[in-house]
Order: structure tokens, then sequence, then C-alpha cells
């Protein structure tokens, strides 16, 4: 049954008087506890469509749907007990001047829920961090720590689906590789949809089941993960994609 | 032929909150040949990039037992003389070009600027050899290119023009910091394959920094490992894989590739003695 | 002692006291390091100190009048300062005016940047029709020279020290209301703000928790800078008899009285002028370190 499901989804809009076309007609659903990844270069309208599921981008046409029902606008507190987002900057994503426990703390008030002190220790506990960070700055962590107290946070309100925007582009090799495995912890223990935005063909092929390949806002092709890691691509952008990539692998 | 030789190089920093080391004694010696010198965040490899270029200022420090370009010491050569070799023997090159092209000059002006200046060209010559210079890191329509302004050109165009103006002077070092991490991965092999055939062509000695062992170990002669302000393993790329650290092993196997299994990625277990 | 610093040091803190306190201290650190504005927070705790305990700083009673006295020159004894052309000691009237001083610096600056960061905020987060009749009503006040509109509303309300307050405040706070709209501008397209949206937070609690604490830094910087403003404006309305009345010791109305004797009895005019020069410098020096310290560095690395 799809969760997510997305129609035609056209998102434009006006940047200093010209008309940009960020995403044109697309279309894709995701399955419960699925795991589906966009991939494309900069300028794919990847991530505009996760800002348009979360209602941060306009939609310009199309239609959005999360468990057969169309997203409300504006999305309400419904929604954001289903759908949480883990944005790509680690250092952008959490407010300067608060503590990790009101960062973590905020949603649970938002939503009149009780009990934030355990459940503060439980979330850093759940994302590898020890509970003595738990009145620290951001500024006080690195990259890969501020990752996962972003992580936390967006499980803080248990939602369902999971929408992240190249979580782990600008983390070290190793930080990436830990960031990655919590991820699928996570996913295997609490039953989450993810839907992924990567530039990178190595992460999605590591952590989707299927692949949607964009370009200049616009769906090339989908592929399953065995598709992609047999190479069987059928369109020419998707084969250059995969090149560029597996170029990169030593030895191959 | 050392171009340039260091020894002991220790970066600094005097905080309120402490001291901190960004290079604690790395030394290394480089001829016309790439070096690569790879580590994470933290690692100290942008600061010994910089420190060759006097770069670091108060409440940094810098000192080491020698550093020498081309016979002339680095460390007690006065400002004056680092600016006569900064751009014009040693050449930098930095991550993203809309942070490092100065954003309200046309990029034609920013190209014959040094030259016009520095070396008192005729705008009619520094015209002809900036266009030159854009047509060498194969731009087409380099007139065009001249009359934009940089956030009018792409990521990858940009880095192209910062390594034209970089290579006018025609310098002898260049270190290049990141050059491709902000580009799309379809415009790094363009841009990487650009660099590779200029750096051969006028036998410069390059330095490239980056977090990217793989692409290091593709693209240098040498590599450098770095950890916490150590240099913790020197190889030649060509035996990346046999690496003897357990740093740069479990660097080389952190990284997911495509076909591989979906098992939990082997993580870098930090062992402290790395740190010493 | 060590202990305490030590408290203050800890990288993991274990409640939000400790966590502010030590950033706190950590900024005093940075602060420290810069002479000049050293310099400037010396002077205005010598500002606070003076106006704390003028009764025991001050030599003689600010409103007693002594004509046998009257216009001594600086350095006679028993009036370091000189005295007045009715005998009034200058030094314990400057001390007793600094009161007054601090008295209207204080309600400017906690009236006036508060209505403006308010008006800013809700401006610049909600945009549109809301952000261009409030940005239309900043103009109007922007546009009328502030001594002037000052003068207006004093006119209007009546003479004393209360009127010449409220008369500064509300022309003080539109430069905020700027400053704090172009804060609220960046911020909020950031991640952290998108966040918090995406959790369901409403306009209220993200413009009170999340966007004023990013406009406090400039704000604050802004009005140490503008307290000289502020000050040099009460002498002004002072001066023109407009404020406070004499014979209260402000230092505006010190000047003016002193306008007639400024040749040969240079001190009567010159020594208040001296006490706004220092303190407007201090509140100058101390804006500056502080723009130091505050600037978020927390967007780097």
């Amino acid at each position: 049954m799809a969760l997510i499901e997305v129609e035609n989804l056209s998102v434009h809009y006006g940047v200093k008087g010209q008309l940009v076309r960020a995403v044109e007609g697309v279309s894709l659903r995701v399955d419960t506890r699925e795991s589906y990844g966009l991939v494309g270069e900069s300028g794919s309208g990847k991530s505009t469509i996760l800002r348009a599921i979360c209602g941060l981008a306009p939609m310009t046409a199309g239609q959005i749907r999360i468990g057969g029902q169309p997203v409300p606008t504006p999305r309400g507190r419904a929604f954001s007990r289903r759908v949480q987002m883990v944005f790509q900057d680690p250092y952008a994503s959490l407010h300067p001047r608060h503590t990790l426990d009101r960062t973590l703390s905020e949603p649970l008030a938002i939503h009149g829920l009780g009990d934030s002190d355990a459940r503060v220790v439980k979330a850093l506990e759940d994302v590898g961090l020890p509970a003595s960070f738990r009145f620290r700055y951001p500024h006080q962590l690195s990259g890969g720590q501020r990752q996962r107290v972003a992580i936390a946070r967006a499980l803080m309100l248990e939602p369902e689906i999971l929408l992240l925007d190249e979580p782990t582009s600008a983390l070290d090799a190793s930080v990436q590789a830990e960031t990655l495995n919590l991820l699928n912890r996570l996913r295997a223990e609490r039953g989450l949809t993810f839907l992924m935005v990567s530039h990178d063909l190595a992460v999605i092929d590591h952590m989707c089941d299927r692949v949607l390949v964009m370009q200049h806002g616009r769906a090339v092709e989908e592929l399953t993960r065995d598709q992609l890691s047999g190479a069987q691509m059928t369109t020419d952008y998707a084969r250059t994609l995969f090149d560029a990539s597996a170029d990169r692998m030593l030895g191959a | 032929m050392t171009l340039l030789s260091v020894k002991d190089l220790r970066v600094t920093f005097d905080t309120e909150a402490g001291r901190v080391e960004a290079v604690r004694g790395v030394s290394f010696s480089l001829g016309r040949e790439r070096l690569g010198i790879v580590g994470e965040s933290g690692s100290g490899k942008t600061m010994t990039g910089r420190s060759v270029l006097r770069l670091i200022r108060p409440p940094g420090r810098v000192e080491a037992t020698e550093m020498v370009f081309d016979g002339i010491d680095l460390m007690r050569a006065s400002e004056r003389e680092m600016r006569a070799l900064r751009g014009q023997r040693i050449a930098m090159v930095m991550q993203d070009p809309k942070y490092s092209l100065n954003p309200v000059m046309k990029v034609g002006a920013q190209l014959t600027e040094g030259l016009r200046l520095r070396d008192g060209m005729s705008a009619k010559a520094a015209h002809g050899k900036a266009i030159e210079a854009l047509e060498a890191v194969q731009i087409r329509g380099p007139e065009r290119v001249m009359e934009a302004y940089p956030h009018e050109l792409s990521g990858g165009m940009g880095q192209r023009v910062m390594i034209a103006m970089m290579l006018i002077p025609n310098p002898d070092l260049l270190i290049a910091d990141e050059p491709t991490s902000a580009l799309d991965v379809t415009v790094q092999a363009e841009v990487l394959s650009i660099l590779d055939g200029l750096v051969r062509d006028r036998g410069m000695g390059l330095i490239f920094i980056s977090h990217d062992l793989r692409l290091v170990g593709r693209f240098c002669d040498r590599v450098l490992v770095m950890y916490k302000g150590r240099v913790v393993e020197e190889l030649e790329a060509k035996n990346l894989m046999q690496a003897q650290h357990p740093y740069t092993q479990g660097l080389l196997n952190c990284l997911p590739r495509i076909g591989g299994n979906r098992a939990p990625l082997p993580g870098l277990d930090r062992a402290a003695e790395w740190a010493e | 002692m060590a202990t305490m610093t030590e408290w203050l040091r800890d990288p993991s803190p274990s409640s939000r006291a400790q966590a502010r306190l030590g950033q706190s201290y950590l900024a005093w650190l940075r602060m420290r390091r810069n002479p000049l504005a050293m310099v400037g927070l010396f002077i205005i705790l010598g500002l606070l100190f003076v106006a704390a305990f003028a009764p025991w700083v001050a030599t003689h009673d600010p409103l007693a009048q002594n004509l046998s006295q009257r216009l001594l020159p600086p350095g006679t004894p028993g009036h370091w300062l000189g005295t007045d052309d009715f005998g009034r000691d200058i030094w314990s009237r400057i001390a007793y005016g600094s009161r007054i001083t601090l008295y209207i610096v204080t309600l400017v600056a906690v009236t006036a940047p508060v209505l403006g960061l308010l008006i800013g905020t809700v401006a610049g987060y909600f945009g549109g029709l809301v952000d261009q009749v409030l940005m239309r009503i900043t103009d109007i006040f922007l546009a009328f020279p502030r001594l002037i509109l000052a003068l207006a509303l004093v006119a209007v309300l009546g003479p004393g020290i209360e009127n010449a307050v409220l008369a500064i405040a509300l022309t003080a706070w539109p430069p905020y209301a700027r400053v704090a709209r172009a804060e609220t501008l960046t911020v909020r397209t950031s991640d952290y703000i998108a966040a918090v949206r995406l959790q369901g937070a409403g306009a209220g609690r993200i413009i009170w928790g999340h966007v004023m604490p990013m406009c406090l830094p400039s704000v604050i910087i802004r009005v140490t800078l503008d307290m000289a403003g502020v000050i040099l404006i009460a002498a002004g309305l002072g001066f023109l008899g407009l404020g406070v009345q004499p014979p209260t010791p402000e230092w505006g109305l010190m000047i003016s009285s002193g306008r007639k004797f400024l040749f040969e009895q240079w001190w009567v005019a010159t020594m208040p002028g001296l006490a706004i020069f220092i303190v407007s410098l201090g509140f100058n020096l101390l804006g500056d370190g502080l723009r130091d310290v505050l600037d978020p560095r927390s967007s780097g690395k």
C-alpha cells in the first residue's frame, strides 16, 4: 500500500522576475516501510520535492497524498506527527542559541506531550550520544554529532515517514558511514519509511530499495536496486551518472 | 629536484577555550609531482596548505624547523617577499568559486587585474592573455565569460575560471584545497582532467588537499594521510590498496560502494594511539 | 575560585543555567582581550558607581546655592571642578546629574529597542501586507529629524523628564525595527526555522523563541552605540529648556546655563560637556567591543 503518493507534481516559483521550473510533472509512489531514493545533480529538483511534501515549497500543480489522504494546506499538527525531515547541513539545521535539550524538547512542548526529561535522554541514547551532552550548544558538537541530534529531533514525534535531504553529504567519510548505519538501524527498529535525496549513487545504493533519477526538474528513470547495481539503466543520463560514480571506485 | 621542503610544521591557535594544535609536526617534501594530502575535518590538512603560503593570522602561530621553497626560506621571508611569491610562484585554488571570486567585479577584470597592476601590461595584452588562459581551461566562448559576473557562472565554470586565474602567472607550485568538492559528480571529472592536463604540461608541483581518499588515489602520485594534525601514513598512490595504517584502511573501506552488500558499513574505530 | 571557572568551563553542563553562564563566561574572556572595550566598560561602570553612590561621592549639596562662592575656578580647595553662577559645586551637580542621565538612558534602552524588535521581527517574518504596513509606519517615524520630533512631542506633552524620555523613545525605535527586520529576513530562510515549522509551531512561538534570539546581538550593539545619541538628545532638550527643568542638575541644562560664561568662566559649561563626552565615548567603545563578541560566529565551524 502506497504511503506517499506524488502525482504529477510541478513546483514553479519566481526569482527576481524569472520563472524557475524546479520540478516538472514528477510522479512517484513510496510503499510503507520502503526506502526510496531521489538522485540527481544540483538543479535536478530532488530537494524541492521533499520541501513540497512538507509544505516548505509551493505546489504549482499536481497532488501529494500521504496514506491516501491529500495533504492539507497548511500542513498542520497531524501531518507533523506523521512526516518529519532531516536537513542537509548539520551546521544550519540546529538553532545556534538553543541547547540540545531545548531543541529536542520543543516538539514535545508544541504537541503537549509530557515526560520530556525522560524522552530527551532516551532520544540522545537512541542516536548514540551520551546524556551528558544534553545542555551543550550546537557549536560544541562536531558535524556528525549535530546530524545525530537532527535525526533524534526528527524522531521525537515518532513519525512514520522520514524525509532525508542529503543527510550525509556535509559529513566526513567515516562519519557518513556511522550516520548511515544509524539510519538503517533506526529504520529497522521503528519500521520507518524513508524518502531520501542524495547526489551520491553509492549512498543511494546502500540505503534504498528503489531510486528515481532526476535531471532539470524531470524524472528520468526509476530503477530498483538490482537494476542499479547491475548497471541495467536504459537512459543515457542515468548511465552517465552511474559511470561518473562508479569511476570513483578503486579497482573498478 | 625538491621544490618545497617542510620539516616539523606546527600550527597552534590560542583561543580562550584553550590551546588548539591544528598541525603537530608534519614533514614532507615535494618535487615537480603531485602530492595528495587526505584527511577528515580537523585533520589539519587545510592549515598545512595555508601555512606554506603563510596565510595564517593571529591567534594562529606557525612554527617549523624548515620550510623552504626553491631555496627561499619561507619562515624567515618578509611579508613583502611573501606577497611577491603568492600568486606568482605559489598559487592556491580553493573550494567554492562563489566565495573566492570577487562578486562585484566582472570575470575579465579579475583575470587581468594582476597582469595590469603587477606586471604593468597594457589592457589589450592583458585581455589577450586572459582569453588564452580561459581557452586553456577549455571554456568555449571566452569573450562572453570575460563579461560575466561570478554569480552568473555555474559551479564548474567558476572553478575553471579560478584555475585559469591562478595559472596565468605560471606558478611553480599549485595548492588546490578541495577544488572539486563543491561540484557535481559529472563536472568533477571534467575539471580534474583539465587540472591534470595543465599540471602535466607546465611541469608544476601540485599539492591536492581533499577528504576523498579514492579520488586522491587516482589523481596524485603520492599520498599523505593526516589524522588530528599528524601524518599517519605516506605512500605511493599506486600502493594505496596495500595501505598499512589502520586509519587509512578504515578510510578506504568505510565508504559505500555500488553493488556492495547491505551490511553495516565498517566504521573507524579511532584508537587513541593514532593521535600520538 | 578555581572550581568556579572549572564549573563554567565544563564541556558538558548539567543544566540550562550552567550552559548559559558558561557561554557568557567565554564571551567575557573574549571581550577582555579588547583593551578599548575594557576602557568603555570601565567608563560605564564608573558612571554606574557615581550614580549609585552620588550622595557619598559628591562633596556638596547640588542644589545649595552660595552666592559668595560663585564662579570659582577648578582647583579651588573644596571645589575641584569649580562652582557655577549660583555658587553650586559643579562636581556634585555632575555626580547627581549622572543619575538623571542614567535614568533617561535606561528608560529609553528598555522601551525603544523592545518596540523596534517587536515590529521588525513581525514585519520580517510575515512579509507581504503586514511587512508593508509596518515598514511604512517605520518610514514615517524615520523621516522626521529626531530632535525636531522630540521637540514637538515635548511641546505638546509639556516639559519634564518623563515626557522627554517618552519623546526620545518614540523617535529612537525605527532603526531597531529596521535592524530586526533585516536579521529576520536572513534568519527566516534557515533550516532550523523550517524544522520547527515542520514540527507544527505557530508564528508566535517561532518569532519569540527562534527569531528574536538571533536578532538580539545586533539590537544590543545598536543600543550601546545609540546611547551616545540619546544622551546628546536629552542634553539638547535640556539645553533648550524643554526637558528637565532648573534647578535639577541635568548635564545638558548645565551646559545651557553655563553658556553665558563660556569665555571667562569656561568650566561652568565645559565640565558637564566633558562628562557627556566621556560617557558617550564609553558607550561607543563598549558597543564596538560587544560587536566583536556577540557577532554570531556560530555560523562557522
